[in-house]
C-alpha cells in the first residue's frame, strides 16, 4: 500500500531540498535551512518513539546534547578524528538509553515521561557545571568536520550533507514503519495485550525504538557541534527537548513528512517572530495545547485526512 | 493428548476470590466451552491461561510446558493466542495491517533488514498480504479487506481479532464472547467459522453467553460459578445436570 506513495513522497522531498538552496537568497536562510535540517533528523527518529510506538521522552535534547558534547570534548581534548567521535558518541548514547530503557519501558505513560525528564536534565546540568571539560555555559567549540583531506565548511556546504543525511533517515524511517518492526511498534501503540498475544515482546520494541531514536539525536548532535561555532549548553536543556516534542506533534504524530513540517515551521518561527526568545516556554505551550485542541492528530495527517474527504 | 491442564489454580484480587482451586484439561482437536454467569471468573481464568495475570496458586500446563511466569508473547511464540472480551484491535493501523501483526512470528523481522528493507522484507511482507487477506476472507470479512480499522463495525472487529489470532497459527487459541453484542445473523455466522477452524486442527476454547451456540458446538463444557467449577461434561451432560440447570441455566435458558 504504503511503497508507491513512499517513493513519491522521497521524490518530493529530495526535489524540494534541491531546488530550496537556488531560492535561498542568502547565507543567512540557508543556515536557517541547516538547522531546520537538523531539528527535521531528530524529529524523525523521535516521531518514531512518540508517533508510532505511542511512548514519550522529555529528555532528547539531552541524547542530542550528549552526542554534540562527546564529539566536542573527544576532538578539542583529546584529538580524536570526528567521525571516530561521532561513532563513540552515538555508542555511549545507544548504551544509556538501552541501559535506562530496559526498567522504565515496562512500566507505562508518566513513568517515561519522568524518566526521560530525569535524565534530559542531568545531562544538561552536567554539561553546564563541569565546566573544565565541557567550557560550562560559554560552551565549547568542536572545529570543523574533517573526514580524511576533506574538511567541511560554509552553509551551502553542509546544507547538502544534511539535505542527504535527512533524505537517507526519512527513507530508512519509513523502511522500518512499514515492516514487521515497525508493524509491531505501531501495534503496541494501539494495544499492548493485544500485540503480546500474537508474539510481539512489547518490552523489546519499546527499547529498541527508543534506542534508534536517542542514536539518531547522538549523530544528529555531533554533527551539529562541528557546525555550529560555538556549542552551548541550551541545545541540551530541558526547554528544547520540549521543542522537539512540539515539532513531532505540530508536524503530526506517526507522520514522517510530518515531522518534517514540524521541526521546519517551529525552526522558523523565532526567525519571523523576533518575541520568540522571551516567550519561548509560552509560545511551545501554546502551540501544543492549539494542536491538542483544534488537531489532535497534528497538521500534516490532519490536511491529508481532509484532502482524501474532498477527493471522495 | 492434552493440550492444557490446569491444576488447583486461584488467582485472588485484593480478597476476590476470581478463581479458586480451580482443576481441568483440555484435550487437543476440540471445541471446549467455559460457560458461567456473569462474574464468574471466566475472562480472568483466560488472562492466567495466556500469561496476562500471574496465578496466586496451582499451576498451568501447556503442550507439556509449564507457563509461570512465562509472558504472553513467549506462550504465542508456543502456539497460543487469543481474543479479548473488550476489543484489543489496533485502531492506529488498517485492518489488513492488523491480521499482519497476527503473523509477527512468521515473518523475517530483523531490525537492519527491515530498516533497509532488503527484498526478503517486502517478499515477506507480500507473502504476509496474502495470507492475511485470505484470513479475512475466511472469517467472513472481505469487504474489509481495505477498510481501516476504525471505520469498522463492531461486528467486524470480533471478526478481525479472530482473524489476527489464526495468523500467529495457534494450536490452542481461546475465544471470549465472540458473538457478544452479535445479531443471530451473525452468531451463526461466527458459529460456522469456529467449526471450520476446529476442523483445521486447531483446539478452541470458548467462552460465550451464547447457549445456543454453546450447546451447538461444543465436545466438552465447563461451568463456572464464583471462580469454582460448577460442572463438566457433554452439552447433554451438562444440560442435563440438575445442579447446573438450578444455579446458572435457570428455567427458560436451556434450549
Ligand atoms: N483486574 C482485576 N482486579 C480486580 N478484580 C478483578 C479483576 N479482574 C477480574 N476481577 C474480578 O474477578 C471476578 C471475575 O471476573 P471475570 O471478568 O473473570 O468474570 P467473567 O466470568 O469473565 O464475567 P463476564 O461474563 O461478565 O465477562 C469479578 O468479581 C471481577 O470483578
Ligand atoms: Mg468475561
Amino acid at each position: 500500500m504504503a511503497s508507491t506513495s513512499r517513493w513519491a513522497g522521497l521524490g518530493a522531498l529530495a526535489v524540494f531540498l534541491a531546488v530550496l538552496p537556488q531560492v535561498l537568497p542568502n547565507n543567512y536562510y540557508v543556515d536557517v535551512a541547516v538547522l531546520a535540517g537538523f531539528n527535521a533528523i531528530v524529529c524523525v527518529g523521535l516521531n518514531l518513539l512518540i508517533g508510532y510506538a505511542g511512548q514519550i521522552s522529555l529528555g532528547h535534547a539531552g541524547f542530542f546534547g550528549l552526542g554534540a558534547y562527546s564529539s566536542a570534548i573527544l576532538v578539542t581534548h583529546y584529538g580524536w578524528p570526528p567521525l571516530a567521535a561521532l561513532l563513540a558518541g552515538a555508542l555511549l548514547v545507544g548504551l544509556l538509553a538501552f541501559a535506562i530503557a530496559r526498567p522504565i519501558l515496562k512500566l507505562k505513560g508518566h513513568y517515561l515521561a519522568m524518566a526521560t525528564l530525569g535524565i534530559g536534565i542531568i545531562i544538561s546540568i552536567i554539561i553546564n557545571t563541569e565546566a573544565q571539560i565541557t567550557g560550562g555555559p560559554d560552551g565549547i567549540a568542536a572545529g570543523n568536520f574533517t573526514l580524511g583531506g576533506f574538511e567541511l565548511k560554509g552553509e551551502r556546504a553542509w546544507y547538502w550533507v544534511i539535505a542527504v543525511l535527512l533524505l537517507v533517515t526519512v527513507w530508512l524511517a519509513t523502511n522500518l514503519v512499514d515492516s514487521p518492526v515497525g508493524r509491531a511498534l505501531r501495534a503496541l501503540h494501539g494495544s499492548e495485550v493485544g500485540a503480546e498475544v500474537v508474539g510481539v515482546d512489547t518490552t523489546r520494541y519499546k527499547v529498541l525504538v527508543f534506542v534508534v531514536s536517542a542514536v539518531i539525536a547522538s549523530i544528529a548532535g555531533s554533527l551539529f557541534a562541528h557546525y555550529t561555532s560555538q556549542l552551548t549548553p541550551t541545545k541540551a536543556d530541558f526547554f528544547k527537548s520540549i521543542e522537539l516534542v512540539t515539532m513531532v506533534v505540530f508536524g503530526g504524530m506517526a507522520s514522517t513528512f510530518g515531522a518534517l513540517v514540524g521541526a521546519a515551521f517551529l525552526t522558523m518561527l523565532p526567525q519571523v517572530l523576533t518575541v520568540f526568545e522571551d516567550y519561548e516556554p509560552i509560545i511551545l505551550g501554546g502551540i501544543m495545547m492549539g494542536t491538542m485542541i483544534f488537531m489532535p492528530r497534528g497538521l500534516v495527517p490532519t490536511i491529508s485526512a481532509f484532502l482524501t474527504r474532498r477527493r471522495s | 493428548m492434552t493440550l492444557l491442564l490446569v491444576e488447583q489454580l486461584g488467582k485472588e484480587f485484593g480478597g476476590v476470590h476470581a478463581v479458586s482451586d480451580l482443576s481441568f484439561t483440555i484435550k487437543s482437536g476440540t471445541i471446549h466451552s467455559i460457560i458461567g454467569p456473569n462474574g464468574a471468573g471466566k475472562t480472568t481464568l483466560f488472562n492466567l491461561i495466556t500469561g496476562i495475570y500471574t496465578p496466586s496458586s496451582g499451576r498451568i500446563c501447556f503442550d507439556g510446558k509449564e507457563i509461570a511466569g512465562r509472558a504472553p508473547f513467549e506462550l504465542a511464540q508456543w502456539g497460543m493466542s487469543r481474543t479479548f472480551q473488550n476489543l484489543q484491535i489496533f485502531f492506529n493501523m488498517s485492518a489488513m495491517e492488523n491480521v499482519m501483526v497476527g503473523h509477527h512470528l512468521h515473518l523475517d523481522r530483523r531490525f537492519l533488514p527491515s530498516l533497509l528493507r532488503l527484498p526478503g522484507i517486502a517478499r515477506g511482507d507480500e507473502k504476509a498480504r496474502d495470507i492475511s487477506a485470505e484470513l479475512m476472507r475466511f472469517v467472513g470479512l472481505e469487504a474489509y479487506v481495505k477498510a481501516e480499522a476504525q471505520s469498522m463495525p463492531y461486528g467486524a472487529l470480533k471478526r478481525l481479532e479472530i482473524a489476527r489470532a489464526l495468523a500467529s497459527k495457534p494450536k490452542l487459541l481461546l475465544l471470549d464472547e465472540p458473538a457478544a453484542g452479535l445479531n443471530a445473523t451473525e452468531s451463526r455466522e461466527i458459529d460456522e467459522v469456529i467449526e471450520k477452524v476446529a476442523q483445521s486442527g486447531v483446539t478452541v476454547v470458548l467462552v460465550e453467553h451464547d447457549m445456543k451456540m454453546v450447546m451447538g458446538i461444543s465436545d466438552h463444557i465447563l461451568v463456572l460459578d464464583y471462580g469454582r467449577k460448577l460442572a463438566e461434561g457433554t452439552p447433554d451432560e451438562v444440560r442435563n445436570n440438575p445442579v447446573v440447570v438450578a444455579a446458572y441455566l435457570g428455567g427458560g435458558a436451556a434450549p
